[in-house]
């Protein structure tokens, strides 16, 4: 799953060779519309996209323009209307919602705007949940949250529960519970939306490390700023893919 | 994610809301400590009832003059005649004809004053035979009782009930002591165990004395051969009905009667008496049961209500846990158990507090209740079950809920 940084700029090149990278995400002619009532809403019309594993991609958009639906389907939180999306390879469409679960469990793992820790859990607790819904067993889990919460420098904050922890911190906790099942890839929406300055860099910073690492990750922001530290930017607006750009910064 | 690491976050959950929670497990409480009080005042009721019916001795048959069915109009009530005799009591209790009566015993009763150490005491003196003792099931606590010979030789002996010998002399320890009945003096040679009373009767406020005592000195003239009544004991249970007919067509021959419809003579048995006491009382425990079982159902809406209001709230770590993996079967095990949980706290300490009060209530209303670990164990049971049963539909609409829409509510 780990593989080491990859030449860029051979990304741009869509067409299958014959040593094309592994393929994390792939989207084909995605559609996704909202009814309500009578009302129809194309939220995504048709969209192709290609991520590739160990890629740092951001995609922005401002509010409306789509990229909270491309969080939802990408975290296999939604489905497609029409079109068809595939993780790590494996066509995800017409799974039910127990195979869904299974597939967040196994290959996503989220770092929300909000945190979205539980309150009363202590760090540790919180990061070994994706293990319990996956069953590993419990000495095993520990070992497991306490190296993914050192993997993002809280090992010695194994205990303390989530308001003992300032905002920044908080979300590495959250980083730390994305990273410790080992999925395919790391989806983040808004990760830097509620933290100052300083906390937004030390995330930022923890996700430059997490690809150097060689994981696969994906942004979702509307910070210009934020997404720049990406290597590619996807650029989305009124459902569409405007601009998809190696990041030359 | 196994039971027990289900069970943890569920007692959390729970404990989290301490004030809410205490208040669901008190309507299940209340219900469950209903329930198994009102089971136990009726099981205790009817065991009094038994109880004092059952004093009266055992496989017992009553035989008493008169008839309480007259067809003709002419006969007395049941009781009021003197249609009954020694002579039947000794046909009972010695013919072949009657092969499952084990003992016989005939009572001749009338009320007198006994009078000892210038201290007068009313009470029913009773002539009977030896088999008195044995066929009403009665002991003695101090000294003998009336032997055949006794009889015979019409002695001018007496045994007392407990309750008469207090108010007489004052204490129990009576025997050898002088009793005057119709100024005739009267040695007192024993003491009768107390019992208590039935309905009908003080049964530890008697005077026994031999039959022919009775009958030649105390009581005479035209009734001195008639009795009040004959108490048969049947060998066993099962044999009851079968002295019922032996004893019924034997008098019936004695009497010269061919018509039972005319019998002068009425015999009813203790197990009639019983089973119709029971089933006036357990109609009572159903109706009373009913109504408790009624609190429990709303104690379960009461837990439906705080589970709805608890996925509700949790909108969001439900989103959240969906979104980490949870499939839609862990939801909803996490929503039952809590349900199970209030449930079980509901049962546990309601049936802490029917035992409690069921320990405590004799006390207060002289009734007894009682209280079988079975019934106390179901009702745990059932408030397991109406907590899972209504929440259902929390924990359905829990795992229902779609991981994007959870997640974006605030």
């Amino acid at each position: 799953m780990v593989e080491k940084s990859i030449d860029i700029s051979s990304k741009r090149d869509r067409t299958n060779s014959a040593r094309a990278p592994r393929r994390a995400i792939e989207l084909i002619g995605a559609s996704k519309t909202y009814r309500s009532g009578s009302i129809e809403f194309e939220a995504l019309r048709g969209i192709d996209l290609t991520i590739d594993v160990g890629e740092y991609v951001a995609i922005m958009g401002p509010s409306g323009s789509g990229k909270s639906t491309i969080m939802n389907i990408l975290g296999c939180l939604d489905t497609l209307t029409t079109g068809e999306y595939r993780l790590g390879g494996d066509d995800v469409d017409d799974l039910d919602e127990i195979d869904l679960a299974a597939i967040r469990n196994e290959q996503i793992g989220f770092v929300f705007q909000q945190f979205n820790l539980m309150p009363s859990l202590s760090a540790w607790r919180n990061v070994e949940v994706p293990l319990m819904y996956a069953r590993v067993p419990k000495d095993d889990r520990k070992v497991r949250a306490e190296r993914a919460l050192e993997r993002v420098g809280l090992g010695d904050r194994l205990n303390n529960r989530p308001g003992e922890l300032s905002g920044g911190q908080q979300q590495r906790v959250a980083v730390a519970r994305a990273l410790v099942s080992e999925p395919t890839i790391i989806l983040a929406d808004e990760p830097t939306g509620n933290l100052d300055s300083v906390s937004t860099m030390d995330v930022l910073a923890l996700f430059d490390e997490l690809h150097e690492a060689g994981r696969t990750i994906v942004l979702i922001t509307h910070e210009l700023e934020v997404a720049q530290r990406a290597r590619r930017i996807v650029w989305v607006r009124d459902g569409e893919i405007q601009r998809d750009e190696v990041n030359a910064a | 994610m196994n039971w027990s690491e289900t069970l943890r976050i569920s007692w959390a959950a729970v404990r989290s809301h301490g004030l809410r929670s205490i208040l669901t497990v008190l309507g299940i409480l209340i219900g469950i400590a209903a329930v198994i009080l009102t089971v136990g005042l009726g099981l205790g009721t009817q065991k009094d009832v038994s109880a004092q019916i059952s004093s009266l001795g055992s496989n017992l048959l009553i035989v008493s003059p008169g008839s309480s069915t007259s067809t003709t109009g002419i006969r007395g009530g049941f009781g009021t005649s003197s249609t009954l005799t020694l002579a039947d009591s000794q046909a009972l209790a010695t013919s072949v004809s009657t092969p499952d009566i084990k003992g016989v015993a005939a009572e001749k009763t009338t009320p007198l004053a006994l009078t000892a150490n210038g201290t007068n005491w009313t009470t029913s003196v009773t002539g009977v035979t030896s088999s008195w003792l044995s066929v009403r099931a009665r002991t003695l606590s101090s000294g003998s009782f009336i032997t055949a010979a006794n009889d015979t030789n019409s002695s001018a002996v007496v045994v007392l009930g407990s309750q008469t010998a207090t108010q007489l002399f004052g204490s129990q320890n009576v025997v050898g002591q002088i009793v005057t009945i119709n100024s005739k003096s009267f040695t007192v040679i024993g003491v009768l165990a107390s019992v208590g009373s039935n309905s009908s009767s003080n049964l530890d406020d008697v005077a026994i004395v031999p039959m022919s005592t009775a009958a030649n000195e105390l009581i005479g003239g035209a009734s001195s051969a008639s009795v009040s009544t004959v108490y048969i004991e049947a060998k066993s249970a099962a044999q009851l009905s079968a002295a019922y007919q032996e004893a019924d067509s034997l008098l019936l021959n004695l009497h010269g009667i061919s018509n039972s419809a005319n019998a002068d003579f009425t015999i009813s048995s203790q197990d009639a008496l019983v089973s119709t006491a029971t089933s006036v009382y357990r109609t009572l425990t159903v109706l009373l049961t009913g109504i408790a079982g009624l609190s429990l159902l709303v104690g379960g809406i009461g837990v439906m209500n705080i589970m709805l209001v608890s996925v509700t709230e949790r909108t969001k770590e439900i989103g959240l846990r969906k979104a980490l993996g949870a499939p839609p079967w862990a939801i909803r095990r996490q929503f039952l158990i809590e349900a199970a949980i209030l449930g079980l706290s509901g049962g546990l300490l309601g049936a802490l507090l029917g035992v409690v009060a069921a320990m405590a209530l004799p006390g207060i209303i002289g009734s007894s209740v009682v209280i079988s670990p079975g019934a106390v164990g179901l009702s745990i049971g059932v408030a397991i079950a109406i907590g899972v049963t209504f929440g259902v539909y929390p924990a359905t609409r829990a795992a229902k809920l779609a991981p994007i829409d959870a997640l974006r509510t605030e």
